[in-house]
């Protein structure tokens, strides 16, 4: 018994060695060896971070012989500023903020992504008082308020703060969040004017003709800053939700994939420059992301709970592991009690989630004209020229090929690369009903009611 | 017998445990040890009673039980943060036989672990990161302050200046160096990290006033008798300064220093903080951020450490003098 068990397993470990030596003989056939070796990434604490720690702690990384160090950063500017002066390699970034950088609204540079981190995530949390004023308004049923919650409801609240003379301020992370524009989308589809940007003018703070101010805050100072007072409400990524539930702070009223079902989130962007210096480092690093986003998919999120504990290390995401369980592992907690189902809260992997689309791109770009982060009117092909210099499906095209190649994913799970354009059909799933086209970006703009048109110049 | 080899202190320690202490004695050791302790339980006391009733929205104030636990969290995550160090090294060895195995040519390179740093990494870090800006600013700040003291030309120069930048925050010089310091410090292969170099700069800035207000007044006290002595036996101006100048003001550019590093200390917490840059700053910074029901004793942890590192530099500090000064009076606190 001894000796076959024995036998057994210098025959597994041959077995393996074979494997490993076929895996690493094929991917030096196709990609090289990375330029560099050394790499820090910088995140900003929040649960969608999350394939960049898996692909650390799965060895991900150095599977692909990549020695990479996750830093943690105060927020989004200097996250940004950091991959433009080299002191990152790459990071875990808004969707907008390449795409805003690489047309210089905000800091100019040439910032690429060829993966996409997640879908949805964030949710619009309001204050304790906010929410019982607006609640009044809310259609109920069997004692439960009937979710998605329009920003209907708030309008009423925020008339009130208006007639009082109290200006009604709201937080969101960053001027080219995927915050500000679901912030700014839900409340204009209820009917709030969230203000106009004009950069040409040099008025950044995006508050001209609004009925709320939409200010920065960095996500894990959100609840704190409500809870001083100096905001009302929020939208931000998790656990900073439900952190607000735990601490009784606040009411997260409705969560992005209410306002647009499966929308793009985060990002991993690096700049050009890095990006064309090191092309194989580039490659190996989307190919231990998209092993990271499939185990943290995988099997009906199987691994959910494991990802949690690693998130709730201080130096990951390092807010209690309860809270990051509430929305990580299917749940969220809406009123203090009301818990419910959204199994794609968080999407890493299904669904495409972390391919680079065309016309994910730009819709951010569409919601940068509609407030006026573009100041000016552009035509069709401008959106996809800008998507098509920032979204680089080729690279992770490259990427995946090569794990499929390898065994590590299913060639199923992933787009057809042959005849994929980079375009989702047509969208539907708005919290309004509106229709999407990333084919015809001026088209989508008219159809809006809030908002710029072509005609208008800030 | 004992009398002679133990140190003074000792001294009456041994006569109340041999019993032969007189009433007078035990009183004074009474007050030397039973005092502190006496302040230091009631200060447990109070903290103890204190944090119960200070409720968070991250829950209750840490209270002494509470952070003794996290000392001993901390601790563990340390040894368990070496083992994956270790495991790390050992995963770089095979990676690279393989490789080597698979490419003859490649010249092995060994990559430092990229684990994140454990509290205390992050106390080396910070430690060495002050007593680099420490020495920093005390090479510039000790002979330009000599320069200070000995001409009253210079001095009324740069008083000014002095007056100007002293009060200086380090939280205003921050954002200046750390784009100085990313503009000038460029290199493909740095020998230390940009965040060290701002960190260092900013408490070199912050610190080295202290230093040279006392070194120069220092210098400018040193006593007529003694510059006359120099005047009569004609020394050298180098002479002057090493002979009489510095061993007078020695004392008060202690002092300076003793000021000065504990300037340099608080100034390199809040640096850490704001810029984010390895240390125990960060540590504490990175707590408050992660809002978890561990991070205010985690914080308090790094409060109390800051404080004992603080103090016990300042006795170092006070040692160094005690050895180097010729006048053993001015080094009693």
């Amino acid at each position: 018994m001894r000796m076959s068990w024995g036998k057994l397993r210098t025959a597994a470990k041959a077995c393996a060695a074979i494997c490993a030596l076929t895996i690493t003989s094929l991917s030096v056939a196709e990609v090289g060896y990375p330029e560099k070796e050394e790499l820090k990434f910088g995140f900003i604490k929040l649960t969608d971070m999350a394939p960049l720690a898996i692909a650390y702690e799965k060895g991900f990384f150095e599977d692909e012989g990549l020695y990479v160090t996750l830093e943690a950063q105060a927020n989004w500017k200097v996250l940004l500023d950091r991959v433009i002066d080299g002191q990152l390699d790459g990071a875990h970034m808004l969707a907008g903020q390449p795409l805003g950088a690489t047309i210089g609204f905000g800091t100019q540079a040439h910032i690429i992504t060829a993966f996409s981190m997640d879908l949805n995530g964030n949710g619009i949390t309001v204050s304790n008082a906010v929410w019982d004023e607006m609640k009044k308004h809310v259609p109920m049923k069997d004692g439960k308020p009937v979710h998605p919650i329009k920003a209907d409801a708030l309008k009423p609240v925020v008339e009130k703060y208006r007639a009082e003379g109290k200006p009604f301020n709201l937080g969101m992370v960053f001027p080219v969040s995927t915050h500000n524009y679901e912030l700014r989308y839900w409340l204009a589809a209820g009917g709030i004017h969230p203000g106009y940007y004009a950069p040409a003018k040099g008025d950044t703070s995006g508050q001209l003709k609004a009925d709320v101010l939409l200010s920065v805050t960095p996500p894990p100072q959100m609840p704190a800053t409500m809870e001083a007072g100096t905001i009302y409400g929020y939208c931000v990524g998790e656990p900073w939700n439900q952190q607000a539930v735990f601490k009784g702070i606040g009411v997260p009223v409705i969560t992005d994939y209410e306002i647009w079902k499966n929308n793009p989130e985060k990002v991993f962007g690096v700049s050009k420059e890095w990006a064309d210096k090191y092309p194989n480092t580039h490659i190996r690093v989307v190919k231990a992301m998209i092993r990271a986003a499939q185990w943290l998919d995988e099997n009906n999120n199987a691994n959910r709970p494991e990802a949690v504990k690693i998130l709730a290390k201080p130096n990951y995401v390092g807010a209690d592991a309860e809270v990051i369980a509430n929305s990580m592992t299917g749940t969220f907690e809406y009123e203090k009690g009301d818990k419910r189902s959204v199994p794609d809260f968080n999407v890493f992997f299904r669904y495409n989630a972390t391919f680079p689309y065309y016309s994910d791109a730009i819709w951010y770009l569409t919601q940068m004209r509609r407030w006026g982060q573009i100041s000016d009117t552009k035509p069709d092909s401008w959106y996809t020229e800008t998507a098509k210099k920032v979204y680089r499906p080729d690279i992770y095209a490259i990427a995946a090929k090569e794990l499929i190649a390898e065994g590590k994913v299913k060639a199923a799970d992933f787009p057809d690369f042959a005849s994929e354009d980079g375009f989702r059909p047509p969208q539907k799933e708005f919290i309004d009903g509106v229709e999407y086209n990333g084919r015809t970006p001026n088209a989508y703009l008219e159809s809006l009611k809030i908002g710029l048109k072509a005609k208008d110049k800030m | 017998m004992s009398s002679i080899t133990m140190p003074g202190w000792i001294e009456p320690y041994l006569s109340v445990v041999k019993g032969e202490a007189s009433r007078a004695q035990v009183a004074q050791l009474l007050r030397q040890i039973g005092l502190p302790v006496l302040g230091l339980l009631t200060f447990i006391f109070l903290w103890h009673i204190a944090a119960q009733r200070i409720d968070t929205s991250l829950g209750k104030f840490p209270g002494p039980s509470d952070v003794s636990q996290q000392v001993s969290t901390l601790y563990a995550e340390h040894k368990a943060g070496r083992a994956k160090e270790k495991a790390f090294y050992q995963r770089q060895e095979v990676r690279i036989e393989d490789r080597v195995a698979a490419d003859p040519d490649y010249v092995p390179v060994r990559r430092d672990y990229t684990g994140s740093p454990t509290f205390f990494d992050q106390i080396i870090t910070s430690l060495i990161t002050v007593m680099c800006g420490f020495l920093v600013a005390s090479v510039i700040a000790i002979p330009l302050g000599i320069v200070i003291g000995l001409s009253t030309s210079v001095h009324a120069a740069t008083n000014p200046l002095i007056q100007l930048f002293k009060p200086v925050s380090p939280l205003a010089w921050l954002p200046l160096v750390t784009m100085v310091v990313s503009a000038v410090y460029v290199s493909d292969d740095p020998m230390v990290a940009k965040s060290f170099v701002v960190s260092m700069i900013t408490v070199s800035l912050c610190s080295l006033w202290p230093t040279l207000i006392n070194t120069s007044v220092g210098v400018t006290s040193v006593s007529q008798d003694l510059v006359n002595v120099s005047r009569v036996l004609r020394l050298g101006w180098a002479e002057h300064v090493r002979k009489i100048v510095i061993p007078s003001a020695l004392p008060m550019i202690f002092t300076g220093l003793r000021l000065s590093l504990g300037i340099a200390w608080m100034v390199l917490i809040a640096a850490e903080m704001l810029a984010q840059n390895p240390g125990l700053g960060k540590f504490v910074w990175d707590e408050f951020q992660n809002g978890s029901s561990q991070s205010l004793g985690r914080i308090m942890v790094a409060v109390l450490t800051i404080g004992l590192i603080g103090f016990l530099l300042d006795r170092t500090m006070l040692g160094l003098q005690r050895w180097l000064v010729w006048d053993k009076q001015s080094a009693q606190r």
